[in-house]
């Protein structure tokens, strides 16, 4: 745990680690088990969408192999049933706000702990790691009424203030670390030179760690856009019901239409299997660190 | 897990350059040291409103709500340790407990093996690596309910995976009793695993080579080499993950939830899902504070219990 969230970005991959001589038994077996397990993860995927495009009577007589004829059309009938235009438009902005905001609760509070001489160091690295690690249902019963008294239940706004509370503890101590690392040279130099605290923490300080910054608001708006316990709990209104709920009661009705069903989750996934695949170091570290430093 | 164990590397490399040294402290006019303490503050507040509004606020309100009887609207009435008592004698939050036992223990030996391995053997690839730590890692990074979605379609009895294989014909992988735990734990692990095989490889990439080639000298061959250096080099990320894997399984709720609501006849009911129907259908929110107080004490025993043994066996995590 101690080096691991360095270590994911900077350690080389040690060249001589272990492969065995090209084309020997072992190299063979490897081979094949990791193409087993790439199998596993991403053959059901392909039933997904391959079912997707069939028609009903097509998925009872050929629930697993390629669709005949390409029925594109599910993808309309599904955005259209299952309201995926709105859902899409809620769980865009929920994510966006969450993303945006995490990333600067996470940044500044970082940078007074680090830079700022904020008093009580200690205590507020325990603070952060508690609430990081207590279960949602602790807190969920109280919140419910809390959240009805003070009129954010039902609202979308409601849902993003949650996430930023509970996406922020762990973003701040991966920003907070990156922080650590990071000479303080160029901060005193310009303060020589007169630069003010806010110049120096947007001017100099915040170019640096921009990555780190990134990858934080990255994971928490991903995280958002696929939670699901609370926002089943906070958002009962149909207007504003991001994609995940409307998936969740698309797929709940008695006669499940399996190839709409299949057309809506692929347009809910393919946002982010496109974001993922688009910035998949920066997403892959992001989560990793979150194994490791939490 | 204090704060220097976190990143400790980092501490060092700032080391020196860490507070201001005296003398750039008089250099500055009078009161810069007070406009930095506010703007400290400043920076802090937002992180500190949101989390007393929603983690550490509810949190202690639990607290106190798990000795009352409460609907959640009226006053909360004390009742002392009622609520405790009808817990720890009901049969649904036994049977709960039960399940999250079976869940904690599929969860610490197939995931965590399918992680180990796979990373294991991803780590001695010369090339490919990267296009397989993509490949195993896509469905994490998917919604719990568009998993759930692509595999109750594979697990339908009518239209999925039985109307294909002959002896899976009629199995009704979440309708059946016997077998919906284990199917949900088998959709749950799909999208899981991969996540535990990245970190897994990230540790595998920080031993030492040389570990490598001197057992190579002598003669080890693979199976040797993950017992007697891959394993010991990365047992904190091992330990910690165990422990990671513990807390979760008792917390688990979205793809029981999704899956099948904790039914057929309470077969997948986990204490998640018995706190949440006592809370909002049967709106007996005190009850749950109770139920939630269970989760919150065995999510601390297990930290306390990884510390203890961080402490006693001086292991470097």
């Amino acid at each position: 745990m101690s080096t691991a969230p360095l270590a994911v970005q900077t350690a080389p991959a040690p060249e001589q680690g272990g492969a065995a001589p090209r084309g020997s038994r072992p190299q063979v077996v490897t081979w094949i088990v990791l193409g087993l397990l790439g199998l596993y993860a991403i053959a059901p995927l392909l039933v997904f969408a391959g079912n997707a495009l069939k028609s009903t009577q097509e998925i009872d007589a050929n629930p697993l192999g390629l669709p005949q004829s390409w029925n594109w059309s599910n993808f309309a009938e599904a955005w259209e049933r299952a309201d995926m235009g709105p859902a899409l438009l809620v769980s865009l902005v929920i994510a966006v706000a969450t993303g945006l905001g995490v990333a600067v609760i996470a940044t500044t509070a970082a940078y007074a702990m680090t830079r700022l001489g904020l008093p009580g160091q200690g205590g507020w690295i325990l603070w952060l790691l508690v609430s990081s690690s207590l279960p949602i249902q602790l807190f969920l019963v109280p919140l419910v009424s809390w959240w009805s008294l003070l009129g954010l239940y039902n609202q979308p706004i409601g849902l993003v203030i949650i996430y930023l509370a509970i996406y922020s503890p762990f973003a701040t101590l991966l920003v907070r670390s990156a922080l650590l690392s990071l000479t303080k040279a160029y901060e005193e130099a310009a303060r020589m030179d007169g630069a003010g605290e806010l110049r120096v923490f947007t001017r100099i300080v915040l170019p640096m760690i921009w990555p780190t910054v990134l990858t934080a608001g990255l994971v928490a708006g991903l995280q958002a856009y696929n939670e699901f316990m609370l926002a089943v709990t906070f958002i009962q209104n149909r207007d504003f019901q991001p994609v995940a709920l409307s998936l969740y009661s698309f797929q709940q009705g008695f006669t499940t239409d399996w190839s709409l069903v299949g057309a809506a989750g692929l347009i809910m996934a393919l946002p982010v299997v496109v974001l993922f695949l688009t910035m998949q170091r920066r997403f892959i570290d992001g989560y990793a660190s979150r194994g490791v430093t939490a | 897990m204090t704060s220097d164990s976190t990143v400790p590397g980092a501490v060092l490399l700032v080391g020196p350059t860490r507070r201001d040294g005296p003398g750039a402290r008089r250099s500055r006019p009078l009161g810069t040291r007070a406009q930095r303490r506010l703007l400290a503050w400043l920076f802090v507040a937002p992180l500190l409103i949101v989390n007393l509004l929603v983690i550490t606020g509810p949190g202690l309100a639990s607290v106190f709500y798990s000795f009352t009887d409460w609907d959640g609207l009226s006053t909360p009435a004390f009742v002392g340790l009622a609520n405790y008592a009808e817990m720890l004698t009901s049969s649904a939050v036994l049977g709960a407990l039960g399940h999250n036992l079976l869940w904690t223990l599929f969860f610490l030996v197939v995931p965590m093996s399918m992680g180990l391995v796979g990373a294991f053997l991803l780590s001695r690839l010369r090339r490919g690596q990267a296009f397989f730590r993509v490949l195993y890692f896509i469905p994490y990074v998917l919604a719990t309910v568009v998993s759930a979605a692509v595999w109750r379609q594979i697990l339908d009895p009518e239209s999925g995976i039985g109307s294909v294989v002959p002896f899976l014909r009629d199995v009704n992988f979440l309708g059946n009793p016997d077998l919906a735990l284990g199917s949900v734990a088998f959709v749950n692990n799909w999208q899981w695993w991969g996540f535990l095989l990245v970190i897994f490889l990230a540790a595998m990439r920080t031993v030492e080579p040389s570990l490598y080639e001197a057992a190579r000298l002598d003669g080890a061959g693979p199976v040797r080499e993950f017992w007697h250096i891959t394993l010991p080099s990365i047992r904190p990320t091992f330990i910690f993950l165990g422990l990671m894997t513990v807390i979760w399984s008792f917390l688990v709720f979205d793809y029981i939830y999704v899956l099948t609501q904790g039914g057929p006849a309470g077969s997948t009911d986990v204490l998640s899902t018995v706190l949440y129907r006592e809370a909002f259908q049967n709106q007996r929110h005190g009850y749950a504070s109770a139920v939630a107080m269970l989760l919150a004490a065995i999510s601390a025993a297990a930290v306390l219990g990884y510390l203890a043994l961080r402490r006693r066996l001086r292991w470097d995590i």
